[in-house]
């Protein structure tokens, strides 16, 4: 049935078709404006799912699409769903409305830019909502397609086309593994929907094909998340206008690998190999993004390099929660804290990152530049910015009272309490775990503070700024205020969220901890006591200070990774080797002379059937039925095969078409011995017509060196040839030998003169057993007759009569 | 007999091969007529040589050689005729165009490079 669920995931989609007429029709008012109101009315209408899913029920709502095949749009929400769903609509008012200023009316396709904005909304609600793991695929791959359109939306720039084919790419190489994984899960449990395979999960654990899928759909979540090494396409991706990176590549589509993992978790958590994997690329990520994000200069790869270090965060978070699985009971159960962790942190991102993309994207409108190198002293200039650049990017470095301090503490402990997880026998390994994280934590304060400092301490450099920097217009501001308002709620009320909507998604992700009727208890609170998590920050804190005063010191430290080792480059070079090698090969067969294409397809086909032969011991040799052997046919034979190497080798062409023309009627003469007279007459005449045919030819060829070029015995030629020759002989032998069944030539002597009134069993068979051939074989020689006159008579402009 | 005519048949297609992997257009058309005169020969050697009388009831002779082979040889002689046929006069017609028998001077622009 089609309910209002499904028409709340389309709605999107349908709008977007609405948005072209809008754009033409009404000029005079941004499109924006109506366009708002499809992610506004659809937040209004996924709150009203928040009392049923905060008792950890959820809805569904089944639409048949194709039920043969097992594939129903199901649509399901319940906790995890709908958070995801809220922070899709929700933040896609916010950018939207930020877009209505950040794009102009006049200089910009704006029809392009709205209609891909709707198709990727409604694809990414598609994903969270959809219980059908085809349909999930299905919009999976819209939100690639929708994400490649809008990171080339200019497409006039060639970085922009490089960074949307590169994300492209790599998203979708995830994809389709994705899709191989999905199909291994239906091998495995029969079923397409996730309820249903989460509920058969401990029966699949020692399936053979249990750890190719799970790394399939893995593969698949890294790519879509930028997870170590599948990061690159990220920060390329920033050539996409702002509003896209705010929306797509920090709160939402990034976290679409995110929302695979935590959704399948019931699934696959139960295997080491998933926590394990699913935590160290997170924790790797972490590092190395929260790293490299230091090194650069342009605020919005700072950005880029900085959501993928998060993601690598929330990621690493969640692999620890999987953990929980292993127990069965709420209380003592450690590692729960790690998934609220990770779903807090989630929503924590999804504002702070927004609103720092939307307030570089007012620095680069009101400046012109993102370079930090050019930035700085804006706090006087821009002090609405400048606050919310300082919330956004304290609550990111995990500073109090903001509500990233909060998810960071709670970080620290999920991964503390690994180094006491000796479930899977590495417990040793564990200890490193939260030392990389510490680690990254004093990198991600770092860049957090250049984001402020560079941008909006120092001096400003007029000279060096395109243009005159002022205040943003208010309605640029009001999303980012929005989400740093929120940021700072979050920070002080942190359990508004608690029960409402983390408790909750934790009941998705991990079903099996819970008893019937019982509740996560997620109460985060500021202040735990003198704990060591608290320590820990208090080290990056300072620490981290340290190094940002130092940083000019140190920033060699990069160069002992050169960039000729780094993954863009490995996939440059990649790309760049493998079109290389496909053409050479291509250029190494593909030569354009017909004799080689001829000398592989002759290859070919005797190999296999010479292999044929030998491989299936067909090769028979017997006399049994043969006829006799006389004189006179011999001399013939013999008389034909010399004709036959005449033909061959022979230079003058007289020589070649007298020694064909002799082929020829040798033929005619086995076809009289052979009792065949209509065959013999025809072989006669139609010998002669094409001797003479052949003679007219040569004749008109004036030009043509009198003899044919001095024929040079060719080695790799006869080879060839002789194979296929003996291949044709091995063959004909064999089937003499061998006649599974007796032919059909009884039915004809009697029939031919009862059924069709003819003596001339031959003719019969041709005009009226088998007339059809006749048909068509007059129909050919009829073609091959017009054929010929029009290749004679046409006359192509300024070419000679023929 | 079948034997013989089987190796009469592989020289045929040898000899057909041969001239059609060679550069000279007109060699290629000979053996596509060469390698035609091989097929036939083969269809007629397969259905068994020599098995009685030729397929015309007024003989009134015990058995007849079958008939369906030679019918099909018909067929494809004719067929043959005719695209060999076309293959001369668009041999013919090519070098009117391009000025050359040899088939590595009728190559169309090179795509890769």
């Amino acid at each position: 049935m089609f309910t209002a669920l499904h028409f709340a995931i389309i709605a999107p989609f349908l709008a977007a078709i609405l948005v072209p007429i809008l754009y033409k029709l009404v000029s005079r008012i941004h499109t924006g404006w109506f366009v708002l109101l499809v992610p506004f009315l659809l937040f209004i209408y996924f709150i009203q799912f928040l009392p049923i899913t905060s008792n950890n029920e959820s809805v569904t709502a089944v639409f048949d699409w194709i039920p043969s095949l097992g594939i129903s749009f199901a649509a399901y929400v319940d906790g995890l769903g709908l958070l995801f769903a809220l922070l899709i609509t929700g933040i896609g008012s916010l950018v939207v409305l930020y877009s209505i200023y950040y794009l102009s009316k006049e200089k910009e396709s704006l029809n392009n830019f709205y209609v891909y904005l709707l198709m990727f909304m409604g694809a990414m609600l598609g994903v969270v909502l959809s219980d059908n793991l085809i349909v999930l695929y299905t919009f999976w791959e819209i939100t690639s397609i929708s994400s490649f359109l809008l990171i080339s939306y200019w497409y006039e720039r060639e970085k922009s086309r490089y960074g949307a084919l590169k994300s492209m790419l790599i998203t979708m190489l995830g994809g389709f593994a994705m899709l191989v994984g999905i199909v291994l899960l239906y091998q495995m449990t029969n079923t397409f929907s996730i309820q249903e395979i989460a509920a058969s999960s401990s029966e699949i654990l020692n399936h053979p094909l249990f750890l190719p899928a799970m790394l399939l759909i893995l593969l698949g979540a890294f790519t879509k998340s930028a997870q170590f090494p599948f990061h690159i396409w990220l920060p390329d991706a920033m050539e996409a206008p702002t509003p896209v990176s705010a929306y797509l590549h920090s709160a939402t589509m990034v976290k679409a690998g995110i929302y695979l993992v935590a959704r399948l978790s019931p699934v696959f958590a139960f295997s080491g190999e998933w926590l394990w994997l699913v935590a160290g690329f997170g924790i790797t990520t972490l590092f190395w993004g929260s790293f490299s994000a230091v090194r650069h200069t342009d605020l919005k790869a700072i950005l880029a390099y900085s959501t993928v270090s998060q993601l690598g965060m929330i990621l690493s978070m969640l692999g620890v929660g999987a953990a929980a699985l292993h127990f069965d009971s709420i209380d003592n159960n450690l590692y729960i804290g790690a998934t609220a962790a990770a779903l807090f942190h989630l929503i924590n991102h999804a504002t702070f990152k927004g609103s720092l993309f939307m307030m570089v994207g007012i620095v680069d409108h009101e400046t012109g530049t993102r370079d930090i190198r050019h930035l700085g002293g804006l706090m006087t200039v821009m002090p609405i910015t400048f606050t919310i650049a300082v919330i956004g990017s304290f609550s990111m470095a995990g500073l109090p009272p903001f509500n990233g301090f909060l998810s960071k503490e709670m970080f620290f402990t999920a991964m503390l309490n690994i180094t006491t997880f000796n479930l899977f026998s590495v417990d040793t390994i564990g200890i490193v775990f939260p030392i990389v994280a510490w680690i990254a934590s004093i990198f991600t304060f770092i860049y957090s503070m250049i984001i402020v400092f560079k941008t909006f301490g120092g001096k400003l450099q007029l000279n060096k700024l395109p243009s005159k920097p002022h205040e943003a217009p208010f309605g640029m501001l009001i999303s980012p205020l929005v989400l740093i308002s929120l940021v700072i709620v979050f920070g002080f009320f942190p359990n508004i969220l608690s029960y409402t909507v983390i408790a909750p998604a934790m009941a998705s992700i991990l079903p099996s901890v819970l008893a019937n009727g019982e509740q996560f208890h997620v109460d985060i609170y500021f202040w735990h006591g003198w704990t060591l998590e608290l320590f820990m920050t208090l080290g990056v804190v300072a620490l981290g200070s340290l190094l940002y005063l130092s940083i000019r010191k140190w920033s060699g430290v990069y160069s002992l990774f050169p960039e000729t080792l780094s993954f863009n480059k490995l996939y440059d070079q990649t790309l760049f080797t493998g079109e290389r090698a496909a053409s050479r090969i291509t250029g190494l067969y593909m030569t354009g002379s017909i004799r080689h294409y001829l000398v592989y397809i002759f290859i070919f086909f005797t190999a296999i059937l010479i292999a044929t032969l030998f491989g299936k011991d067909a090769l028979t040799l017997t006399t049994d039925n043969t006829a006799p052997v006389s004189v006179h046919e011999l001399i013939l034979a013999a008389m034909l095969i010399f004709s036959a190497l005449t033909v061959m080798f022979a230079s003058k062409r007289m020589t070649v078409l007298i020694s064909l023309g002799v082929t020829g009627y040798t033929v005619a003469l086995f076809f009289v011995i052979f009792r065949a007279p209509d065959l013999a007459l025809t072989q006669l005449i139609i010998e002669t017509v094409s001797v003479a045919l052949f003679l007219l030819c040569f004749y008109h060829l004036p030009n043509i060196t009198k003899d044919l070029k001095k024929v040079r015995f060719q080695t790799g030629n006869f080879i060839v040839s002789l194979a296929v020759g003996i291949t044709i002989t091995l063959i004909g032998i064999s089937a003499n030998g061998t006649r599974l069944f007796e032919s059909i030539s009884g039915f004809f002597p009697e029939a031919s003169y009862d059924l069709a009134g003819g003596k001339n069993m031959v003719n019969v068979i041709l005009v009226d057993f088998r007339g059809t051939d006749t048909l068509f074989e007059i129909l050919v020689l009829g073609i091959a007759a017009l054929g010929i006159f029009t290749m004679i008579k046409l006359r192509l402009a300024g070419r000679d009569r023929l | 007999m079948e034997i013989v005519m089987s190796i009469v048949a592989g020289v045929l297609f040898m000899a057909g091969t041969y001239l059609v992997l060679s550069k000279n257009m007109i060699r290629i058309i000979v053996g596509t007529s060469v390698i035609s005169h091989g097929a036939h020969l083969l269809l007629l050697t397969m259905a068994g040589l020599k098995t009685g009388a030729p397929p015309l009831l007024g003989l009134e002779a015990s058995n007849y050689t079958d008939p369906l082979p030679q019918a099909l040889i018909l067929t494809a002689i004719v067929i043959s005729f005719g695209v060999t046929s076309f293959f001369l006069v668009l041999g013919y017609r090519a070098y009117k165009v391009t000025g050359t028998d040899d088939t590595d001077g009728l190559r169309g622009p090179d795509a890769h490079d």
